[in-house]
């Protein structure tokens, strides 16, 4: 693989703030809202080449590259896709990543502070829908001056950040590609998320929401959630060929309630290194968005919406993937097909479940590679 | 584009909504989309096929058109086309029928097995025949359910479709005007069909 996009920086900006609130889809505001972004390569002088890209629930603004002091072998958590020469080719785009709204990671989120209280907002951060994690989107582009996207592209919760932009607002986004992601989570998908929150929140350490200034965080309830996340994230196979029935730094089984598989000792890992850089009420805030995320709700609407926009979409799904398994790839696809989009869809043959989009597989990454050479060309956009 | 490409995108009507099983490179569907007024889906098996479809800006669905026909909704589109693939499908009579029930109009082309070079090849030389139509050896074909155009039209008769056209083909895949058109099953390499259901 070429090299990456090399070492990168998180800049932050106001993109709502004073006489212009954030006015959330659900009619409540959010005073002030900063986002922190990263982006890649140059942006041309017609302003005709950028992709944003919309992370997972637990992604951030570092997608690609990495930051001063940070080891180069660990970069972004989407380093093998962007860059010179990868599927998405900073050597003639412009690469935008941002932390969502709700987010931890820089972006206005429950951990940040509300300037009615000058405490964290906590639980009393609003309520946000998928919907809004586009509209702060939009405003960032807003302020780099990008009026149309080459291509917004995203996997699981990105994905459907990608779909809900594309209906929303036609004619900003030429391109739309939505990997492994849903129109609406089954009840199979929204009884994990339900067990997860109450792992959190049934953490003595929660304290309602509260737990910022407490000294005590319910690391336990978010490491628990995230074992029960990381569980769906992965496959039957990919866990049996990681891990088998291997007993952990032994041969032979220690017999009792410590620890003791492999698989045990990594979901444990997980959870722990989760705590360490994750806030466990923004996992409940993009949580509970990807519950109620039904983009297909008002098919008159979503018809009139594709109608007047011109985007043609990418939906791919893996085969080994049981969160948001082909089904859901599928209704995404049919859905927008029914409404008059042009869509092409694919099911990737992978053995690592819902973390697939992650992967340098590379059926996966020659489709997204052709789908965005299409997209250059129609735009007249060459290999730099 | 190939002739019998040309034959089949001239039977479709201008503004179709068009399904294309087994689209390949995605050409006809291109012809159809920008300059009959069409939209259209493919579904395209082979991985070359399915990219060349995104580089031509086809939408496509990458699979094998048997199942992801069962997966389309009945009567979402005007027309169904299945180009030289029929005898390459595992049941062919029940392709025939999810065409019926997707779309009110169908296209078919197929070789015709009983072309006289075929008969010819089997009942002197007895040889499997190899034409230009059908340049595969018996083991390594993919058409696996060879016909002749009479028999092709028994299974149209009994699958309740009408034929509304048929055009017969030579060896280039070209429409035929001679003495083929009279023994279309004897002279004809191959025939397009337009049904409806």
């Amino acid at each position: 693989m070429p090299s990456g996009v090399g070492l990168v920086e998180t800049r932050r900006t106001v993109v709502f703030d004073g006489d212009r609130p954030l006015r959330l889809d659900s009619g409540a505001e959010i005073p002030r809202v900063e986002v922190a972004y990263e982006t890649y390569g140059e942006l041309n002088s017609d302003r005709s080449n950028a992709v944003f890209i919309c992370h997972a629930l637990s992604g951030d603004a570092n997608a690609a590259g990495h930051h001063e002091g940070e080891d180069p072998d660990r970069p972004g958590w989407w380093d093998n896709i962007i860059g010179p020469g990868r599927p998405l080719d900073t050597d003639r785009l412009f690469v935008v990543s941002a932390n969502v709204l709700g987010g931890c990671k820089g972006t206005t989120g429950p951990s940040s502070t509300d300037p009615a209280t000058g405490k964290p907002y906590g639980l009393r951060f609003p309520l946000i829908q998928v919907r809004d994690l586009v509209e702060v989107h939009r405003a960032l582009l807003a302020e780099l001056g990008i009026e149309r996207l080459l291509a917004a592209v995203g996997g699981s919760l990105g994905g459907m950040q990608v779909l809900q932009w594309a209906i929303d607002h036609p004619g900003e986004i030429d391109g739309a590609l939505v990997i492994a992601a849903s129109a609406r989570l089954s009840a199979q998908n929204i009884a994990f998320s339900a067990v997860a929150r109450e792992a959190i929140m049934r953490d003595p350490d929660f304290n309602d929401g509260d737990y910022y200034e407490t000294g005590k965080r319910p690391d336990r309830g978010l490491g628990l959630a995230r074992m029960i996340g990381h569980i769906t994230y992965l496959s039957e196979e990919s866990m049996r060929e990681k891990f088998g029935r291997r007993i952990q730094d032994a041969e032979l089984p220690r017999f009792g309630f410590d620890v003791d598989f492999q698989v045990e000792s990594y979901l444990h890992y997980q959870g722990q290194s989760f705590v360490e850089r994750f806030d466990a009420n923004t996992d409940l805030y993009l949580g509970r968005a990807m519950d109620y995320f039904n983009p297909f709700d008002d098919p008159v609407r979503v018809q009139r919406q594709i109608e007047a926009g011109d985007t043609s979409f990418l939906v791919l799904s893996f085969d080994s993937d049981w969160r948001f398994s082909t089904p859901h790839s599928r209704e995404v696809a049919g859905e927008l097909r029914l409404a008059g989009a042009p869509v092409t869809f694919r099911e990737i043959a992978s053995p690592h479940g819902h973390d697939s989009f992650l992967f340098p597989i590379p059926d996966y990454h020659e489709t997204v590679t052709e789908f965005m050479e299409r997209l250059a060309s129609q735009r007249g956009i060459g290999s730099a | 584009m190939r002739p019998d490409l040309d034959i089949v995108a001239g039977l479709v009507d201008r503004g179709s909504r068009v399904l294309d099983l087994g689209c390949g490179d995605g050409a006809l569907l291109e012809n159809l989309i920008d300059e009959h007024g069409c939209s259209g889906l493919g579904v395209e098996r082979d991985q070359d096929g399915f990219h060349a479809c995104i580089s031509r800006g086809v939408p496509v669905t990458q699979g094998d058109l048997e199942a992801e026909l069962q997966e389309i909704d009945s009567g979402a589109f005007d027309v169904a086309i299945l180009s030289l693939t029929l005898q390459a499908v595992r049941h062919p009579d029940r392709v025939l029928a999810e065409m019926k029930r997707v779309a009110a109009r169908q296209i078919v082309s197929l070789p015709n097995f009983g072309h006289w070079r075929p008969r010819a090849g089997l009942a002197l030389r007895g040889r499997m025949p190899v034409t230009p139509i059908l340049p595969y050896e018996w083991y390594d074909t993919p058409n696996i359910h060879l016909c002749t155009l009479r028999d092709f039209e028994q299974l149209a008769a009994d699958t309740q479709m009408r034929i509304e056209r048929r055009v017969v083909l030579n060896g280039d895949g070209e429409a035929e005007s001679g003495p083929a058109k009279l023994m279309p099953n004897l002279l004809g390499q191959g025939a397009v069909y337009s049904l409806d259901g």
